[in-house]
Parts: structure tokens; C-alpha cells; sequence
């Protein structure tokens, strides 16, 4: 095998790490961040270093090769690896360790939500989707329920799309609809942070594009981590960007570092589109 | 400056924060809840498993260890006549008319069902698989469907006279059962062999046909050869159901608790002469108890057949 | 031989046997059907039995299987549908699992005949429920369970991954997701296999005889109070079935025209199973379009 001056394999350059913490660039404070994180299934490390901070109201997105670990990491952060994964280390929420075993899992994700690679709306009504963790929390008001519909539906930019077939099964929109309801759903129970992983992977490039735009205008009010496999998706929406390979975050920096002068050269490597 | 009031700001609500996500969510009371339950739910099945078996055995064995009947003499001896005793004082329980007869039904409808089974499961799944296996798979269906009284019902008023026209004598006997119980096994057996040659690989089949085999060539020496553990599974399947089954053969086999002789006298078994006895016995009575010790045979034949049905799935694991 | 000529021979071989087959069920299917059908008549279905004389129907019987069939799915099903969740949901691979799973398999493929001994044993004697509905729907229960949890388990596990993702990311516990996500989505499969396990449990008779009993004193068919003995919904009271029914004119029945009355009983008992299964093709069917499209 030929082992160009830049492969893994050359001069220990992958122990090169260049890890920013943005609480020292803006003013931002740090809403969840992971100390000393490993991730392991069975006795296979998936994550062996991947301490990050990220900022309120920002986009961060987790860049790198598949099988690098981004989901897995983005996973943990809402314990979603609960049963199939061990992790180790602090998950810090707002200060708070989320990642002890007396922490509540469920209010937890209230705050941080999820919406997943491929579109799950459940088989149910537009509306029952994203009434339906709220009624199993106990709130009946119809109109307040209306209301929140109606809102988190804006919020994910589906409204005017839906507006009319509320009552409609979910299973009935388009792919990238339905991921924009998926979106809505989660936003309904009025969460914290949102962890999206590879939200736009299974969407043709109009859907992704309306997506994007979706979470621009989400980022006012939500701190939003995004895993994404496409490099011009995180270009273009995110904030800050971490380069994960090999189960390691190798970088991680304002977006515009990382794409225009990343210092680790492995990133750049991945960035100009050599391997991954 | 700005930075130091976040961080107050932060920790003021982290300890509220802290407060409550440490305390117990209605999510998580509904979990422990449901998990609970659910388990509950799949721990009764578990014990009633473990009851019947108890139960049953404790039952059965009462005739050796409470009425002090000799095992080797239950299983051996040839005459079941529990309200007589012998000339040593024992009473009359030898269970062999009954297990032999419950064998002999079974093995000859197994060897009866087995080819048809076989020839069908193959028909459907390599001869016509599209129109043929669309007429015969709810075929199958509903035979697995009919319920075993009428097929008892249609032995007593078909077979038993037809076996009677042809051999003579009553026409209830082992040669009905048999007949009765073939039908009734044929669309269990064919339908696991239809799962085993389709789990057959593909491939398999065009290497064959690729080296100038014939078609039934490829079927004879390929296909069936890798399913045989899946075929095996199938047929033993079967002879449990036709062990276990209980009325449709007592309607047509004429209940005479008599070693069979020949195929066309009437004969039992072990599920016949429970089906008619069980009712006419005063229950903790040696007649009673020596019923229970046949249901205790007919457990353990159960078991039995699960046991080999597992060796053989290990075996054809390990082959593999 | 000519491996050609064998080939031929083999071949024409495996058209026989699955011609016979399908002749053997349509002339099973014709006989009973055929030979039933005469003596089927609103009168049949409608009047109770008659021990000696002929013209006896059998409207209790038929009732009787039918209150036996929802008093079994009533006790059944949450078992069952609880079992197979925690199965499929729950259970970690590990040696109570294996054992657990071992014993539902066994329970699958005890002869019903001892099934319906233990109920006998327990209900009937131990508990003191004596021949009655409530021991027949205990026996037939237990008939049920298994591969009631079986097919409930494999409908469970058929809903992808994602949708129980869904349900937890949004806060909610597994067993919520569960119960008001995945179970709602894999109906149409659970409905099938309830409804075939339905047939099933409508058809057997070994499991009853001595649970539910062999005779089916006169019902009024006014009163509705289950606590009355002479109450169609008295649980305590004893209930031939059809297939009992069936059965027992057969091995002892002396009215003149057992024969008809067994034809007419076996064509409304494979009816109603046919119906059965025909109605859990159509459920299934159904209720997947509606689920699935707009």
C-alpha cells in the first residue's frame, strides 16, 4: 500500500489535534459540552477522544469519514446509546452531569431533542404527531395544543404546507416533509439543544435546501448540533465545525477555519475532499 | 464582564436545573411500570410451563410411589385393565397396548405425510413457484385450519367405512387413525418444508443447473440435501402433533386397550384411552392416577420431540 | 436411467402428489360443506339440543363457543400482547431469556388433551370453578398463549427501529413509545395472528371436555345477569361447545339423526373457521392500507 506523506499512517500525524473552545472566541456561553467521553460497545472503543463545547444559539456541526464516531458521540450527548453502548465520562448540560445513572433520562430529553437520519413520523395524524408528547404529559387544552401545532409547525417551516390536512396521516407527506415534521415535533416540546443526525440524508436537494434554511431560523432559538456527511452542508449552515475520524475529534473550530485554514492536516486532507 | 454574568447566571440555574432532572419523571415511574407488568405477563406463561409439568408428573408418578405399581411392569405390561388385579395382586396397568398404539399411529402417518409432504414443499418451491405455490399455499392454510373434530368426524364416516369394505372387520383401528392423522399432519409438515428448501440459497440451485445437472438432479442431490435439517425439523414436528393429538383418533380407533395385532382391530392410545377415561375415574383412585401416569407418557414423548427438534437445528447449525 | 428420462419421471411424480393434495382438500371441503349444508337451517343454529329425540339444533353450543372464544381472547390477549412486548423489547439475551422462551415452545407443542388435564386438575378441582366457562377459557388460554406471544412478538419486532427512537428522543419512557407507538403500528399483524389464533381456539374441543364440560344445560336467553345459572353469561356454568359437541355425539350420541347434526356442525364449524381466516386476510389487508397511505 502506497503511504502518501498525509495518510494516517505517516509520522503519528493523526495524534495532531486542534481542539477551539468557543466560550474564549465569542460570548456565547457553553450549553452542553463532554469531558473525557469513551464510547464503547462490547469491548470496541468507538470513541476514544471527543471533548467538545458548544455554544448557545449556534449550529455546530460534526463533520467526518462514515464510521468516524460523529453519531455515535451526537448519541450519547441525549443518552440515546442507553442499552446498546457503554459511555464513560461527563456529558455536561448547563453544568449538570447528564450522563450519571440517577439523572432522569426522559426530562433530560425534553430539553435535548432528537431527530434522526431517516424520516420517523409516527403512523399517526400531522396533529397527533405533534400533540402526542404532550398529551403524555398531561396537557388536554385543546387550544393550547392548537396553538402549539400551529407554532412549532412555523417554526419548522412546514405550516403553510400542512395547514390544511392537519387531521391527515403523517405517512402520507413527502420524505422531506416529513422530516420537517419530525423537526416540529421535536421543537414542540419546547427543548433546549436539538441533535440532528444526517437530517438531510435521505432528502432530495430541494428538500435539503428548505431544511437548511429551517434551521437557520430554528438557531434563534435552539442550540443545534447537526452530524452531516456533507461537507457543503456544513459550510453553509454552521457555526462552528468538529472533524471526527477514526473515533477521535481531531478538530474543531469556527466553520470558516475549518474550511478555509484547518490546521490539522488530516482535516484538510478531508475537507479538500481526499479521502472519506 | 458580560462573560462572568452568564456564568452566575449558569450556575444559579444549574442547581434547578440539577433539582430536576435528578427527580423521578412520570416517564420514568410509567417505565418501571410497564416493564414490570410486561414481565409479569411473560413470567405467568413461564410458570404455568413449569406447573403443568409438576402437576402432571406429580400425578403420574403417584401410581408408582403411592399405589406401588412396578415402572418396568407399567411401560411392559400388555393388559390395561385397572379395576382387576393379577394373580400377584397387583392391578392390571400395563400401558404397553397404549404406547405402541400411540407409536405405531404415529410413525405410519409420519411415513404416509412425509413424501407428500415432501413432493409438495418441492412443487411449490421449485417446480411452480408462482402459480403453483399460489394455489397451494391457502390450500395448506386451511387444512391447518380445520379443526380436529372434523376431521374425526369425516375418519369416522369415510375412512372407518371404507377400511371396512376393503379389509373387513369394524374398520375403526390403527389403519384409520393413521389415514385420519395423515391428513391432519400433511400441511404442517409440507409448510415447514416449504420454509426449508426456501431457505435454501439461490445460488445453490444455478451452480447446479450451470454444471448440466437436471432440475430434479439439483432438487435431489442440492436442494434437499441443505434443507434436510429444516425437512428433519418439519417431519418431527409432525410426529409430535399426531402424538399429542388426541380426539380425532379416539373417534376412529376403536378404543380397545389391545396390543395391536394388526392394523384393521381396534386398538388405543395413550391420548384415546385419556380422552375416555379421565371422566370415568374417581379422582386420587389407582384408576384415576394410572390415567395420569399415561398423560404423564404423553408429556414426556412431548418433551422428547422438542429435544430432538433442537438437536437437530444445532447439528444442522453446526453442519453449516 | 436416462437422467433426462428421470428428470421427466420426477417431475410428472411431484404433479401427482400436489394435485392430490389439493384434491383431498377439496374433497374434504366438499364432503363437509356438501354433506352439512342440508341440514343447516335458521331452526339448527337457533334451538338447543335434544338428547334422544331428532330435531335438536345446536344454538346453545354455538353460543357457547362463541362466549368461550371472547371470554379466552379477554384473558388472553393482554397476556400475550404483555409477553410478547416484553420479548421483544425487553429481554436481554441471557439464560432466563433462553429459558423463558424454551418454555413457551414447550407449551406450544403440548398435546392439548394434557393442556386441558391441567385445567381440569386446577380449575375444576383445585380452585372448585367445576366443569364451567371460566375453567374451559383458563385451558384454552393456556392453548393460546403461545403462539398468540409468538406472533405478537414477530409483529412488534416488523416496526423499524426508528419509530421507538421517535418516541424516546421526544422524553417519553420505552414503555409509552411501546404501548401507544409500536403497538399501534404493528395492529394490522397483531390483529391477523389474534384473529387466526381465533380459529384455532374456536375449533378445539381436547382442551374443553373436561374443563368446559359435555353438557350444555338450557339457557334463557332474557336474562342477561351473569350471576343467574340459567344466564347465557353465567361464567360458572357448564358449556358444551361445538366442537365438544361434535365429539360427543359421535362417541355417544343416540338421537336418530346424530349424523345430520354432526354434518351440519362440522360445515358451521369449518365455515366459521373459514371465516376466520378469510377475515383476518381482509383485516390485515385493510388495516395496513389505512395505516400506511393517506
Amino acid at each position: 500500500m502506497l503511504i502518501s506523506p498525509s495518510s494516517p499512517y505517516s509520522n503519528g500525524g493523526w495524534l495532531e489535534r486542534n481542539i477551539v473552545d468557543p466560550s474564549l472566541k465569542g460570548q456565547q456561553p457553553i450549553v452542553l459540552e463532554t469531558k473525557q467521553l469513551h464510547v464503547y460497545y462490547g469491548d470496541n472503543e468507538a470513541i476514544h477522544e471527543g471533548d467538545l463545547k458548544f455554544p448557545e444559539h449556534r449550529i455546530s456541526a460534526l463533520i467526518g469519514p462514515s464510521g468516524s464516531g460523529k453519531s455515535t458521540y451526537l448519541r450519547s450527548l441525549n443518552r440515546m446509546n442507553d442499552g446498546i453502548a457503554r459511555v464513560t465520562g461527563e456529558i455536561l448540560y448547563r453544568g449538570v452531569d447528564i450522563n450519571r445513572p440517577e439523572i432522569d433520562v426522559y426530562k433530560m430529553r425534553r430539553r435535548i431533542g432528537m431527530v434522526f437520519q431517516r424520516p420517523n413520523p409516527f403512523s399517526k395524524s400531522i396533529y397527533d404527531n405533534i400533540t402526542f408528547a404532550l398529551k403524555r404529559r398531561g396537557v388536554t387544552d385543546k387550544r393550547k395544543l392548537d396553538e402549539v401545532v400551529e407554532t412549532s409547525l412555523k417554526q419548522a417551516a412546514i405550516w403553510d404546507e400542512v395547514k390544511d390536512k392537519l387531521k391527515k396521516s403523517a405517512l402520507a407527506l413527502s420524505g422531506g416533509q416529513q422530516q420537517r415534521l419530525c423537526i416540529a415535533r421535536a421543537v414542540a416540546i419546547k427543548p433546549d439543544i436539538l441533535l440532528l443526525d444526517e437530517p438531510a440524508s435521505a432528502l432530495d436537494p430541494v428538500s435539503t435546501s428548505k431544511l437548511e434554511e429551517t434551521l437557520l431560523q430554528l438557531k434563534e432559538d435552539y442550540t443545534i448540533v447537526i452530524v452531516t456527511h456533507n461537507m457543503q452542508q456544513a459550510a453553509r449552515i454552521s457555526d462552528y465545525t468538529a472533524f471526527f475520524n477514526m473515533g477521535r475529534a481531531l478538530e474543531y473550530d469556527e466553520t470558516s477555519q475549518i474550511f478555509t485554514s484547518p490546521k490539522v492536516q488530516l482535516t484538510n486532507n478531508y475537507v479538500a475532499g481526499d479521502f472519506g | 464582564m458580560v462573560r462572568a454574568v452568564y456564568v452566575k447566571r449558569g450556575q444559579v440555574m444549574n442547581k434547578k436545573l440539577q433539582e430536576q432532572l435528578l427527580k423521578r419523571s412520570k416517564a420514568a415511574k410509567m417505565e418501571r411500570f410497564g416493564k414490570t407488568i410486561s414481565f409479569l405477563a411473560l413470567m405467568l406463561i413461564t410458570v404455568t410451563v413449569f406447573a403443568i409439568i409438576i402437576f402432571v408428573a406429580s400425578k403420574g408418578l403417584s401410581t408408582f410411589v403411592t399405589n406401588h405399581v412396578n415402572i418396568v411392569d407399567f411401560l411392559t405390561g400388555k393388559n390395561w385393565n385397572p379395576n382387576v388385579t393379577d394373580s400377584k395382586g397387583q392391578p392390571e396397568v400395563g400401558a404397553l397396548p397404549m404406547i405402541s398404539g400411540s407409536f405405531v399411529v404415529t410413525i405410519l402417518s409420519a411415513l404416509l405425510a412425509t413424501p407428500f409432504a415432501i413432493g409438495t414443499a418441492i412443487f411449490m418451491n421449485e417446480i411452480s413457484p408462482h402459480r403453483g405455490a399460489k394455489l397451494l399455499q391457502p390450500v395448506i392454510e386451511l387444512l391447518v385450519g380445520i379443526p380436529s373434530v372434523v376431521y374425526g368426524f369425516i375418519g369416522l364416516t369415510v375412512i372407518v367405512p371404507a377400511v371396512r369394505s376393503v379389509f373387513g372387520g369394524s374398520g375403526f383401528g390403527i389403519l384409520a387413525g393413521t389415514f385420519v392423522l395423515f391428513v391432519m399432519i400433511l400441511p404442517t409438515v409440507t409448510s415447514m418444508s416449504v420454509d426449508a428448501l426456501r431457505s435454501v440459497p439461490r445460488y445453490y440451485r444455478e451452480a447446479a443447473l450451470a454444471l448440466g445437472a437436471t432440475q430434479w438432479q439439483t432438487i435431489y442431490k442440492v436442494v434437499l440435501r441443505s434443507a434436510t435439517p429444516g425437512i428433519l425439523t418439519a417431519i418431527v414436528f409432525g410426529m409430535a402433533r399426531a402424538f399429542g393429538e388426541a380426539l380425532a383418533v379416539q373417534m376412529v380407533i376403536g378404543n380397545a386397550a389391545l396390543l395391536p395385532t394388526n392394523l384393521v382391530s381396534p386398538a388405543s392410545t395413550l391420548t384415546s384411552v385419556l380422552t375416555t377415561g379421565i371422566g370415568n375415574t374417581v379422582m386420587g383412585s389407582l384408576q384415576n392416577n394410572a390415567l395420569w401416569s399415561l398423560a404423564l407418557v404423553l408429556l414426556i414423548m412431548s418433551l422428547i420431540f422438542n429435544l430432538v427438534v433442537r438437536m437437530i437445528g444445532r447439528k444442522g447449525a453446526m453442519s453449516k | 436411467m436416462n437422467p433426462k428420462v428421470s428428470n421427466q419421471i420426477a417431475i410428472a411424480m411431484l404433479y401427482v402428489i400436489a394435485s392430490t393434495i389439493v384434491v383431498i382438500l377439496a374433497a374434504l371441503l366438499g364432503y363437509i360443506i356438501i354433506g352439512g349444508l342440508p341440514a343447516i337451517s335458521w331452526h339448527f343454529l337457533t334451538s338447543p339440543a335434544k338428547a334422544f329425540t331428532s330435531g335438536g339444533g345446536i344454538g346453545i353450543q354455538l353460543f357457547n363457543s362463541f362466549y368461550l372464544l371472547i371470554l379466552t381472547m379477554l384473558i388472553s390477549f393482554p397476556i400475550a400482547l404483555g409477553a410478547g412486548i416484553y420479548l421483544n423489547e425487553y429481554a436481554k439475551q441471557n439464560w432466563v431469556t433462553s429459558l423463558v422462551r424454551t418454555s413457551i415452545e414447550i407449551l406450544s407443542s403440548l398435546p392439548s388433551v394434557v393442556v386441558g388435564l391441567f385445567g381440569f386438575l386446577i380449575f375444576v378441582v383445585q380452585f372448585g370453578f367445576g366443569f364451567s366457562i371460566l375453567s374451559g377459557a383458563f385451558a384454552l388460554t393456556f392453548f393460546n398463549l403461545p403462539l398468540l406471544t409468538r406472533s405478537i412478538e414477530e409483529a412488534l419486532a416488523a416496526v423499524p427501529n426508528e419509530q421507538r427512537e421517535g418516541g424516546l428522543a421526544l422524553g417519553l419512557s420505552k414503555w409509552e413509545t411501546v404501548l401507544h407507538i409500536i403497538v399501534p403500528a404493528a395492529l394490522p399483524t397483531i390483529l391477523t395472528g389474534v384473529i387466526l389464533s381465533a380459529g384455532r381456539v374456536f375449533g378445539e374441543a381436547a382442551a374443553l371436555i373436561y374443563t368446559a364440560g359435555q353438557s350444555a344445560p338450557a339457557l334463557n336467553f332474557t336474562d342477561w345477569n351473569p350471576f343467574n345459572i340459567s344466564s347465557p353469561l353465567n361464567p360458572m356454568r357448564p358449556a358444551e361447545t361445538l366442537a365438544v359437541h361434535i365429539w360427543k355425539i359421535n362417541s355417544e350420541g343416540i338421537m336418530p339423526d346424530a349424523k345430520a347434526i354432526s354434518s351440519g356442525s362440522s360445515a358451521v364449524l369449518v365455515i366459521s373457521v373459514l371465516g376466520f381466516n378469510l377475515l383476518a386476510r381482509f383485516v390485515g389487508h385493510r388495516l395496513f392500507k389505512r395505516f400506511t397511505a393517506g
